[in-house]
Parts: structure tokens; sequence; C-alpha cells
């Protein structure tokens, strides 16, 4: 257990050194969300006034969500480091060392996770600097940074996954572009769910982007439902579990296939 | 009944693998596909010495290395290394193994340092060991100089060498090497020719290495063996293997590339002739007697208005092995080209 842990620090480390290395990579990670918030909060800033929405700012109710956007985008294309590390050899120079199998992916998802909860840290205070208040303190904050960083963890696996069964770049970038997008706007994001279309509110009830949302800004108002945060934070950590035992089975049939 | 043969194999392979690097018997890999890249394989390594599998791109060279090296698992068939199984005790295997593969595994991002102390750790050497062998390993391959800069920024030579500082960093008992020079300019060549040498000298290290050029296998191999189409064809000592040929190797320029579609039978016909190949203007024969068989060739030659630059008879090299053995000759890109079969 204890070698298994130090293998996955010892992977976790380099990825972590590749990913700041790239100081284009850091900006866009940082200026992406930013922009969103930015935008979006501009854009959308008298929805609060729909009737039915029950006002409020609206900074406030798209915090949590850009949170979770940069989790998700941050996390999309993890599979395109899978894929460069088999292309140049390093994933199976590890495969024929002594290394845990599962520290191998387990290192980069690791490395992805503390990236994301990171980034997404930087985006609450600066969602905190435009206006928005969380009521649910720094615990409320912990969960939806917790809950975030599952979805991350949870897409990075589906992305491993894809990229592994496919082994090409193209399906990768396709999956991604295809399904990001489409979930959010599936979700309570942008609006709350009570004034979209039912069609919509009963795919948000099955989708991990809306788990994470809903859950984290729940656990972020004041006097939050607790039964409703543990619920949607639990299914989010339940996503991130089935795509991580998705990509491992996908690194097996890699692994058979040599 | 099979069963029974399958155990019988097993159990003579197991007994090579007795104070062997590496014993190999019947291997078969058959990958997805139906593509079948050995076909029956088998061989033994003694420890301390350098033995090269030498044949074209596809002979089954990279395949053999994957299997040995625990990446990939045999169809069917036997491999011990070190004595340990390589399916049943792979993880024993990887310990005392280091592998150089044809991708590098370097790290391009992280530098020479980086690269190695990851390599350290991975395979369980404490922090402070790791860095002495780091140190150790970075001057032994002239490398302290750029070991503070990233991996990518390395020449092809200066790649592959820190590509075999991490494959050695944890003292392996064998060594993989899987075409360490292909695409390397012919001065990093030279150079690599000499670290593998040194390799080899210093204490117990078995070396396996991969290679289409004969050139790189006659110099440093101990032993080699001939592969093609994922069989062995002849195993042997490269001195052995060139004195196994009697008589001559015949090399005849000719003044044009475009020869007579009946030249060949005509060849093929002679009895002093025991194989020929033809490289563009290059006709290479094998042949009893160089002093007559030569007239008789040119005079076939002469007889098809082809014109002769020069001609020249030789003891022969391993390309001439080759020539025998798989029966189409040798050029140096790595492909084969058309003889009598």
């Amino acid at each position: 257990m204890t070698t298994a842990l130090a293998h996955t620090w010892y992977v976790t480390q380099r990825y972590s050194r590749t990913a700041i290395r790239q100081p284009i990579w850091v900006l866009s990670a940082l200026l992406q969300p930013i922009i969103w918030l930015v935008l979006f909060g501009a854009l959308f800033k008298r929805i609060v006034e729909i009737p039915g929405f029950g006002g409020g700012s609206y900074i406030g109710f798209l915090t949590p969500a850009i949170v979770v956007m940069t989790a998700m985008f941050s996390a999309g294309l993890c599979g395109m480091t899978v894929l460069a590390d088999l292309d140049t050899g390093v994933i199976d120079r590890m495969l024929v060392s002594p290394v845990r199998r599962g520290a191998i992916l387990g290192g980069l998802l690791v490395e992805q996770a503390a990236v994301v909860f990171v980034q997404c840290g930087i985006i609450l205070v600066l969602g905190l600097v435009l206006g928005a208040r969380y009521s649910g303190g720094p615990l409320g904050a912990l969960v939806l940074l917790v809950a975030a960083t599952a979805l991350g963890v949870g897409i990075a696996g589906l992305s491993n996954a894809v990229a592994l069964t496919t082994r090409r770049r193209e399906s990768v970038i396709g999956v991604v572009q295809l399904l990001l997008m489409p979930l959010t706007y599936l979700s309570s994001a942008f609006m709350k769910l009570e004034l979209v279309p039912g069609w919509i509110r009963d795919i948000a009830r099955v989708n991990p982007v809306n788990w994470a949302v809903s859950g984290g800004r729940e656990a972020l108002a004041g006097n939050p439902q607790w039964g409703h945060v543990f619920l949607n934070v639990g299914l989010t950590v339940a996503f991130a579990v089935v795509t991580t035992l998705l990509g491992t089975a996908a690194f097996g049939a890699y692994r058979r296939s040599v | 009944m099979s069963t029974e043969r399958v155990r019988l194999g097993t159990a003579t392979v197991r007994d090579r693998a007795r104070g062997a690097a590496i014993a190999a018997g019947g291997l078969m890999k058959v990958y997805k596909g139906g593509v079948k890249a050995l076909d029956g394989l088998g061989f033994t390594v003694a420890p301390g010495t350098i033995f090269a599998l030498l044949g074209p791109n596809g002979a089954g060279k990279s395949t053999t290395v994957k299997i040995l090296t625990t990446l990939s698992r045999p169809t069917e068939g036997d491999a011990f290394v070190a004595g340990f199984d390589v399916i049943r005790e792979a993880d024993e295997i990887r310990r005392v193994i280091g592998v150089v593969a044809q991708r590098s595994g370097v790290d391009g991002a992280s530098t020479a340092v980086e690269n190695l102390q990851l390599q350290g750790r991975i395979y369980g050497l404490g922090a402070k060991t790791t860095r002495l062998r780091t140190t150790e390993l970075l001057e032994r391959f002239r490398l302290t100089e750029a070991a503070g800069r990233a991996a990518r920024t390395y020449s092809g030579g200066m790649r592959r060498k820190l590509d075999i500082a991490m494959g050695l960093i944890h003292r392996p008992r064998i060594l993989f090497l899987d075409e360490p020079t292909t695409g390397l300019d012919p001065e990093a060549r030279a150079d690599m020719w000499q670290e593998i040498q040194a390799l080899s000298e210093q204490e117990e290290l078995t070396v396996l290495l991969t290679t289409h050029y004969l050139e790189e296998a006659d110099r440093l191999a101990d032993r080699l063996a001939l592969l093609d189409r994922g069989r062995l064809v002849v195993e042997g000592t490269p001195e052995e293997l060139k004195a196994g040929l009697l008589g001559d190797s015949v090399q005849i320029e000719l003044g044009t590339s475009e020869l007579p579609a009946l030249l060949s039978a005509e060849l093929e016909q002679l009895e002093a002739v025991r194989a020929f190949s033809v490289e563009e203007t290059q006709l290479r024969a094998q042949v009893d007697h160089g002093a007559t068989a030569l007239p008789v060739i040119l005079a076939v030659l002469d007889g098809y208005r082809v014109p002769v630059i020069s001609a020249t008879i030789s003891r022969p090299s391993l390309d001439d092995v080759y020539l025998q053995y798989v029966g189409h000759s040798y050029d140096h890109s790595g492909t084969t080209v058309g003889g009598p079969r």
C-alpha cells in the first residue's frame, strides 16, 4: 500500500512539473474561467429579475457554475496527455518497471485533481472580488471545491478511457467538444431548473455536471439542505469512481494489445 | 497429448534457463487481426555476453523484446529472464532488467536529472542512492553539462544516452537495447557502439540488442541470431556464421541497373553459383570457388550484353550469411530485396 502511494506520488510530481512548465497552459487555464465569469456575469446580469428566479445577485448564482465548468474543461483533455505518453514511450517505460500499475493513471488523476482544486479555488476568490457572497462560508466553499474536483476527475477518467480505447487525438477532442458544452447547458449552471423546459430538467437529473453544480451551489448558500448536498456531491463522486474504472479497464485492454 | 508436449517444451526451456541470462523456446505471438509476429522463436543468452537479434523490420525483433521485458505476453511458448518466468514472475524480472526501447520514454519536459530521479525512485532506490547514481550516470555518459536542461532540447545522441542511463540506474543484470542506433548520425552511432562495448566489459551485464545493421551486430555481438518472419534462421558467433559459409563472395558492379528478364533464370542455372542478389547495379553472388566462378558469371553477363565495371572476390561477410540463410540480400535501410528463394 505504501509502495503504491509512493509510486503514485512520484508520477503525480512528474505530471505537475510538466503542467507548470507550460506557461501558456497555466495562463489560459486561469484566463479562460475569468473571461467566462466576467462575460456571462455581464451578459445574463438581469436574469435574476425574471419572475420565479428569486432575485439575489447573478454573479453569486453564476460563480459555482463557472467553478464547475472550469473543472470540466480543465480535465477534458487529460486523455491527450496519456496519448502523448504512449507516443513517446513514457508509459511503456513505466510498464517494464516495477511501478505499481495503478500508479500510472492514478498519478495523472491525482495531478488533475490538484490542478482543478487550485484553479477552482482561484475562481472562487475572483467571484468574491466581482461581488459574489458565499453565505455557506469556508465549509460551503470546500464542499463546492470537492464537488468540482470530483467532476474533474470523472471527466478526466472518461477522457483517458476514450484516449486509450481509440488511441486518437481527434477522438478525444471530438468527444470533449461534443459532450462538455451540451452537458453544461443541460444543467442548472446558468438558469434555475424551475425555469427551464421539462425535458431539460429531466436530463439534468442524470447529468453529472448538474449534480456537481447543484450540490456545490447548495452548500455555498445560507442554511443549505444537507441532504440535497450529500446526494448530489455523492453522485458526482460515484461518477468519478465509475469513469476511473472505465479508464483502468481501457488501460488493461491497451496492455493486453501490446 | 498436446498438453504433455507443451509441458515437455517448458521443461526443456526451463532447463536451458538455469544459469542462462535469457532462455526462450517456441515463442509465438499472434496479434489481433491475425498478424503473426513470432512463429516458434527460441534462443539462449549466456550471462555477461552481448547477444544480437538481427533482422529486417517486421522480423519480430521488437516483439521478442516486448515479451522478454514483460510488456507483452506470448500467445504460446516459454521465456525465462534471469531464471524467472515472463508470465508468472513478471515483477521479479522487472526489478533486474533495464530497458531501452525504440520509443525512448524520456520525458521531454523534464531535465536529465528529473528523468533519472523519477526512474530511480520507481525502482525503489532511496533518495540518497538515487542522487548518487544520477550524478554518477550523468558523468559516465557525459551529460553533466546538459543535466539541468529539458530533455527535449537534446540531440538524438544525447537523448539516447540519457535513455541508456535511465535503463541502468538500478544496476540491472540484463539490459535490453531495441535498435539503439537507429536514427543516429554516423558519429553518434560510433559513439554509441563504444558505450555499449564498455557496458558489457563492466561487471556481469548481459546485453540483448536488436538491430537491422549487419555491421552493428558484427561489431558488437558475442553471438547473434538471424531472424526472419518471426523465426530464428541461424544462430552463432559472427565468426562461426561467416566460417560456416564455404567458398567466396563475388561482387560485380554492373554498368546498368536495367537487366534483361532472362538473366536471373540463367544465373540460377549456373552450378558454380549458390545464391545471388542484385541491388541496383551491385550483383552479389556466393560461390564455391571465386576464381573459377567469376569467368563463368562474366560470360553470362557478356552474353546478355550487360556492361561490367568491376569485379571483386572476397571472403564472406555477414551480408553473405544473410544471403545464404534468408535467401534475399540485405540492404542497409532495413528492407530486403528480391533474389532467389
